[in-house]
């Protein structure tokens, strides 16, 4: 009798438990669970979006890895932005927090100078920036030009267009500006005190006071960054049309990536394939790659700052 | 254990049966709708500009006053993105009637069953296709038999020219082969340095108009055998259009030179597009370009021809790329027969498509009206309303995956014209095995 008490005591917690996590749980099934595994699902399946679809085993994984043209490129783009618009974003916005904490006059003027680029609209910021940067009637190459410095292609040119990216990237660096900032002035200032103390440079404060202080916003800036990166969708889109002249053109066949596939990035392929081409499964296979890659990323960074903490320690 | 694996091992297959099964947008035959009856249809079209928009509205009122049964809700500046997702999902809001700018989706659409097939409609009313239609606009409509969509007001592509340029290079007619093209183009470039005073013509493939497609049209490529393999590797025609626009880019001053100055110009849709300042005295456009140039009120006389032919098929002269404006019926829409009274209206009544080309300033889609008395143009514009009738006029075929083999030949283009790709027939023959596996996937 007991025991059927106890078992029910239980069955009534667990319940409660459930009611509790239902508004989570029903958003993971909704917005994660189904759409993961439908993912799975329709990468094996010949699926237009209109005929019903039909097994098609590894076909789908097959075209994307080896006969699709734009895969290779576009993840050699992604892998590059991540690795060098990621760094030098948290690098500069972190830089930048520092130089603002550190001034005494002006801040709020320079705090509203770098947050405000962040404000405009990805696609307005980027057009803004190919007009301003285009090769042949462009302020900045004129500038360039004028104190007599080789002037770049910028998005016009395969091996300028991401470091072109990478410049618009740069020019919105507000919302990690704030992060750090935050994270800057929470640093307690007795640390700094004892280190002056001892005799510690500017380099080694930084080094052995902010930097593991603050290690967990530049954590979560590296991962969002990386996520954010592995989604980069419309600048480069925008970007590549822009500098082409094919802004627009009624029955023009256009395919992202200009100039020669250097601004193609994986999520252009997942709209390319799936709502252009209307193949959805291989528009499913290049998301799971996306997928699979943000995890690592994600996986590699947590077990990296782990062995900092572990180390720090 | 064994029982909970067998529940799981059910819910597992529940979920993949349910998920095989939704979201799957099937197609219904819906052509059981009395058109006689009140009924209000969608029709969506990709018109934004208010000129265009105000003819749209005048056409679809001329047809409601024809059938005042049949009521038209009209959605207009819809991109083939948004049309393709509407045709998916179906529903109330969805469109009936679809009208797109772009001929490339018509093989996803016939083979996809997204869009009905019209010919059991053009039949039971009697019309015979061939016999209205151009051949080109017939031929782009249709993708293996299955007449999924009807042209409705079409583009002809020919050669603008600049006639006072032309007066001072002494040239006192515009060119028929290609041959006299290119001595033209070079005496009408005015180097500056490294740029240009005046360009004669900008070949590059980014140059606006100046896609694979519209040069290789004057070529007459044929693209696919019978068996729907591409034949860009074997076909004669295709290697002389690249090495014609191969040879242009370098002649006119290299790719590099050629591309830093196309940066400097205006854009395709804007005042400043390079003909209109006259920057460039030559410029290989469509038919609309010559509306928007004379707004743009050049200091100097427009020309209009079409466009050159290859030295061999100089009897071909008067030959030109055509695409045009395609409608449709919704495989979704539950009113089929009221959809086709709609599109039959739109697309094989003289009078109205003679009154909406007057107003969209593009080319008639019917033989019919190709002729008739009533068109309202510039005297310019006959040399496109010819092009549009000529039987050697060309265009791209419908294809399974849509314009995909379309961009994979202009993209080898780029790298051919950049001198990225030097071997044109080893080029060649890896973009038409590309555009087969392209294919075969689709399929």
């Amino acid at each position: 009798m007991s025991t059927i008490t106890l078992a029910s005591k239980r069955r009534r917690s667990a319940l409660r438990t459930a009611a509790f996590m239902s508004p989570w749980l029903i958003g993971f099934a909704v917005f994660f669970a189904y759409p993961m595994i439908s993912t799975v699902y329709f990468s094996f399946m010949q699926y237009d979006g209109f005929k019903p679809p039909t097994w098609s085993g590894t076909k789908n994984w097959t075209y994307v890895f080896e006969h699709y043209p734009y895969f290779w490129p576009a993840l050699r783009n992604t892998l590059w932005l991540v690795l060098i618009t990621v760094t030098l974003r948290v690098a500069f916005g972190l830089g930048v927090g520092l130089l603002i904490t550190k001034i005494r006059t002006g801040t709020g003027v320079f705090r509203t100078l770098f947050y405000l680029p962040y404000l405009a609209p990805p696609v307005a910021a980027t057009m803004a920036f190919a007009f301003l940067l285009n090769p042949g009637t462009g302020p900045v190459n004129s500038i360039l030009e004028g104190i007599g410095i080789p002037a770049p292609g910028w998005f016009n040119d395969p091996s300028w267009s991401k470091p072109a990216l990478t410049l618009l990237a740069l020019w919105g660096i507000g919302d990690l500006m704030v992060i750090f900032m935050a994270a800057l002035l929470d640093v307690p200032r007795e640390q700094y005190e004892a280190a002056e103390l001892d005799g510690a440079s500017a380099w080694q404060r930084f080094r052995f006071v902010t930097l593991p202080n603050i290690s967990p916003i530049v954590m979560f800036a590296v991962v969002t960054g990386v996520i954010q990166t592995m989604q980069y969708y419309a600048q480069p889109l925008i970007a590549g049309k822009v500098a082409s002249g094919v802004i627009q053109g009624a029955g023009t066949q256009f395919e992202p990536g200009y100039p020669d596939k250097s601004t193609l990035t994986l999520p252009q392929l997942v709209y390319n394939l799936g709502f252009q081409r209307f193949d959805y499964g291989s528009a499913c296979v290049v998301a799971l790659v996306l997928f699979a890659l943000s995890m690592a990323f994600t996986a590699l960074l947590m077990r990296r700052r782990g062995g900092l903490i572990q180390a720090g320690d | 254990m064994p029982g909970i694996s067998r529940k799981v091992a059910l819910a597992a297959a529940a979920s993949v049966a349910l998920l095989a099964t939704a979201c799957t947008g099937q197609s219904g035959s819906g052509a059981s709708d009395d058109p006689s009856e009140d009924t209000t249809l969608n029709f969506w079209h990709a018109w934004s500009a208010p000129a265009e928009v105000k003819a749209v509205k005048s056409l679809v009122a001329g047809f409601e006053k024809a059938h005042p049964t049949i009521h038209v809700n009209v959605v207009g500046n819809m991109t083939d993105d948004k049309m393709n997702q509407a045709l998916r999902t179906g529903g109330d809001k969805a469109p009936d009637v679809i009208s797109s700018f772009t001929t490339n989706n018509v093989g996803k659409f016939c083979s996809s069953g997204a869009l009905v097939d019209l010919n059991p409609l053009f039949e039971k009313s009697g019309i015979d296709p061939a016999k209205t239609f151009p051949k080109a606009m017939s031929e782009y409509t249709e993708f293996d038999g299955n007449r999924c969509s009807v042209p409705l007001l079409g583009d002809a592509y020919g050669l603008y020219y600049n006639k006072t340029a032309f007066e001072k290079a002494d040239i006192t007619t515009p060119p028929k082969t290609w041959s006299e093209f290119e001595a033209d183009a070079k005496k009408l470039t005015i180097s500056d340095g490294d740029s240009y005073k005046q360009l004669g013509f900008m070949p590059n493939y980014h140059g606006w108009e100046t896609t694979t497609e519209h040069y290789l049209g004057q070529f007459s490529p044929t693209y696919f055998d019978s068996s729907g393999k591409s034949t860009i590797a074997t076909d004669p025609a295709v290697e002389a259009g690249f090495t014609l626009q191969k040879k242009l880019v370098d002649e006119l001053g290299g790719y590099q030179r050629l591309e830093k100055y196309r940066s400097t110009l205006g854009d395709e849709w804007g005042p400043k597009h390079p003909f209109q300042t006259g920057q460039v005295a030559m410029q290989l456009d469509g038919e609309w370009r010559l509306g928007m140039a004379l707004d743009a009120k050049p200091d100097f006389e427009i020309g209009v021809a079409p466009l050159p032919v290859p030295d061999d098929q100089a009897d071909q002269y008067g030959k030109g790329y055509i695409t045009g404006t395609i409608a449709g019926i919704a495989a979704t829409s539950k009113k089929q027969n009221a959809a086709w009274e709609l599109v039959k209206y739109m697309t094989t009544d003289t009078a109205a498509v003679v009154a909406f080309s007057n107003a969209i300033h593009n080319v008639p889609s019917t033989l019919a009206a190709l002729k008739s008395p009533d068109l309202k143009y510039d005297p310019r514009f006959k040399t496109f309303l010819d092009i549009a009738a000529n039987p050697n006029s060309t265009t791209s075929p419908a294809s399974v995956n849509g314009g995909v083999y379309l961009a994979t030949i202009q993209n080898f283009g780029y790298e051919y014209e950049s001198g990225k790709a030097k071997d044109l027939k080893a080029g060649l023959a890896r973009t038409a095995k590309q555009i087969d596996t392209d294919i075969a996937q689709a399929k």
